[in-house]
């Protein structure tokens, strides 16, 4: 009973969220003075284009985004392009759809992101229950090694990793996701290819996570050494070995937790992460929109990355209803 | 029989220098236990801001001022070379720490202020205003901060109202946008303060809620909200250099975001002109630890079930108690031998 109303309200939530989030995404670019075909305008006329030329493209702009309707009207039109799957058209390549641009992007985005997040917590996790289990000098390294790496910004480790591995050793690429001259596909030639590219990237985000998670971890586990029930066990004899497991699955569960509310902080960095190595991304077709003043792919990007976030947060808290054993055995849900 | 003199002893250990309000003090202080990772902390915070305070009142150049071409190397002249547009280096990265913790501290001050509000007026009245503020954050938590961010300061580039198009603008945005953690953190803490004994008394005597809420639940949270400005600090600079490496930063001001943001566009790292990239991100790097240490200083000074004791100290406390022990034998022994 209580798993179920926990997974009603969990529902609840993400339903609720994820309405405020197409709303701000649709009206926060709308609150901009002028409109984004102004700017787009304006940007054309530096070109060098007639001003009847430009009344022209601007009277075409305006229809084809549909900004000469009432803004609720544009709501209900957008929200329904959503749900066709239609994310609009790129000022800055048109035709081109947004969603083919996102479609070259997220692949690259996802295949980074994924294992850096998931294997950095593993490792994160791990080492941080050790240093809290062994104390002494072993925790003092590995706490303010991860408190150094957690803190340090995304970028700034990436931006370092890069000089060092790709200008003074020289061993691995400067920048992109591939050599020039080959394309994507799924050949063992460019997968061999690709992978040289993606270390430099990866471990910088790898190191992060885990530095993050290691650094909470140890915090978690050593509250629970302080516990009764650890005390207790101990004046029964129980070995280390069981014991470590017996503190570990105790402070994995706010760990879980964790994971899901640092998707959401971790993606702005990554985002970065990605720039610095002009990796082939969602962070790099954001930066890319953003100097180009390409606002439909910055809604689409925007739109995408919320939509995966708020997925992943509520995956993470549907698996931790089912790990809890307080949330199945309760009879009504707590506060 | 041997409860007198027992309590007498414990009564002696307890509190050594009752008389005397200095001893008293010192007591007092010595609980809260600073230990060297706050004085580190402290020491390099301290370091960076008078490097950005003092600094441009003693450098010969300043952040504007074109000495050179793209990239010219580090020389006497000018320590750490040139930029892109041929300012010194040194220069610009005192101006840039300068605005990049003028712009911290403004969000983060805003940002904890915003969740203090909301968290206190939730935790502590609780009922349908509790329902629907917790309901609001908890909306604004689960979408990811920095695509509000991007969107709002978008914006803010084309906006036609002079101080927003600053520090002051984008500080404002990252401050709206990073209240809910410590709102809800600090809701939990109200909440459980307001079931307190002293808030009835309060109530009894006749103060107003506003009262209620500044003289008896603030001051409880206190520990708290200074943690949470701290880590608000550090997030705000953080989101500042994100933003601006984006290209939304406030365009035609030095900040330690927008530094990188040109090294990256004018390829500093490729071509290996590490003065260019380097120093921000040193300088980044630092501020952001040295708060987070910091914070987590604070936390075990505030938390001492997080401190971890040093075995020294561990082994006196211990040697402390068997000699209390002792001594009680001694005087129950004593009593026994007089009874």
């Amino acid at each position: 009973m209580g798993l179920r109303r926990y997974l009603a309200r969990k529902t609840a939530w993400y339903l609720g969220a994820l309405v405020a989030a197409v709303i701000l995404n649709f009206l926060l670019p709308r609150l901009i003075p002028g409109n984004p075909v102004d700017v787009i305008v304006s940007q054309l006329g530096r070109g060098g284009l007639s001003s009847e030329a430009q009344q022209r493209i601007y009277e075409d702009y305006t229809r084809q985004f549909g900004l000469d309707k009432p803004m609720f009207q544009q709501f209900i039109a957008y929200v329904v392009a959503i749900f066709h799957g239609d994310l609009g058209k790129s000022f800055a390549f048109f035709p081109t759809p947004v969603k083919s641009l996102i479609g070259q992007a997220l692949p690259w985005t996802l295949a980074l992101q994924v294992p850096a997040i998931l294997l950095g917590w593993i490792i994160g996790n791990v080492l941080g229950a050790v240093a809290a289990y062994k104390g002494g000098g072993w925790d003092k390294s590995v706490f303010t090694t991860s408190l150094l790496f957690s803190s340090a910004p995304y970028y700034c480790l990436a931006i370092i990793l890069l000089y060092l591995g790709a200008i003074v050793l020289g061993v691995f690429p400067v920048g992109g996701a591939y050599s020039l001259g080959t394309s994507p596909s799924f050949t063992w030639g460019f997968i061999t290819d690709a992978s040289t590219f993606y270390w430099l990237p990866f471990l910088s985000l790898l190191l992060i996570n885990i530095g993050g998670q290691a650094v909470g971890m140890r915090s978690m586990a050593i509250y629970e050494l302080g516990s009764d029930y650890v005390n207790y066990s101990r004046s029964l004899g129980i070995g280390d070995r069981k014991m470590t497991t017996y503190i570990f699955r105790n402070a994995m569960l706010p760990q879980i937790t964790g994971l899901a509310l640092s998707i959401g902080a971790m993606i702005g960095g990554a985002l970065v992460t990605e720039l610095v190595f002009s990796y082939p991304g969602m962070g790099y077709l954001l930066f890319s929109s953003i100097s180009s003043n390409d606002y439909s792919v910055i809604q689409g990007v925007t739109l995408i990355i919320t939509v995966a976030v708020l997925v992943a947060n509520y995956l993470v808290e549907v698996l931790y209803g089912f790990i809890d054993p307080r949330i199945r055995a309760a009879k009504s849900g707590e506060k | 029989m041997s409860q007198v003199p027992q309590a007498d002893v414990l009564h002696e250990v307890a509190e050594p220098a009752p008389e005397t309000p200095t001893g008293k003090r010192r007591a007092s202080w010595r609980s809260l236990n600073f230990g060297p990772r706050m004085w580190v902390s402290v020491t390099i915070i301290g370091l960076i801001v008078l490097f950005a305070l003092l600094g441009p009142l003693f450098y010969p150049y300043g952040s504007g001022l074109k000495v050179g071409s793209l990239y010219d190397e580090p020389s006497a002249a000018h320590l750490l070379g040139t930029d892109n547009f041929g300012h010194d280096i040194i220069a610009v990265l005192m101006q840039s720490t300068r605005n990049s913790l003028l712009n911290g501290l403004l969000a983060g001050t805003l940002a904890v202020v915003l969740g203090v509000v909301i968290g206190i007026l939730a935790g502590y009245t609780g009922g349908w205003l509790e329902e629907l503020l917790m309901g609001f954050t908890n909306i604004v938590v689960a979408i990811p901060s920095i695509i509000v961010l991007i969107l709002m300061s978008m914006s803010l580039q084309h906006t036609n109202i002079g101080f927003l198009k600053g520090i002051a603008g984008l500080a404002l945005v990252i401050g709206i946008t990073s209240w809910p953690w410590t709102a809800r953190a600090v809701r939990a803490q109200a909440s459980s303060v307001a079931t307190r004994e002293h808030i009835d008394i309060a109530k009894l005597s006749g103060a107003r809620t506003p009262s209620i809420l500044i003289r008896d639940v603030l001051p409880y949270l206190a520990s708290y909200v200074v943690m949470a400005w701290v880590l608000q600090l550090a997030s705000a600079i953080l989101a500042e250099s994100t933003l601006s490496m984006l290209g939304l930063g406030p365009s035609g001001t030095d900040s330690l975001g927008m530094e990188l943001h040109w090294a990256l566009a004018f390829q500093s790292v490729s071509t290996g002109a590490w003065w260019a990239f380097l120093p921000p991100t040193i300088v980044l790097t630092l501020i952001s630890f040295s708060l987070l240490y910091l914070q987590s200083s604070l936390d075990e000074v505030f938390n001492p079930r997080l401190r971890r004791g040093k075995k020294k100290n561990l082994a006196k406390a211990a040697e402390r108690r068997a000699e209390m022990a002792r001594q009680l034998a001694e005087q129950n022994e004593k009593v026994e031998v007089l009874s």
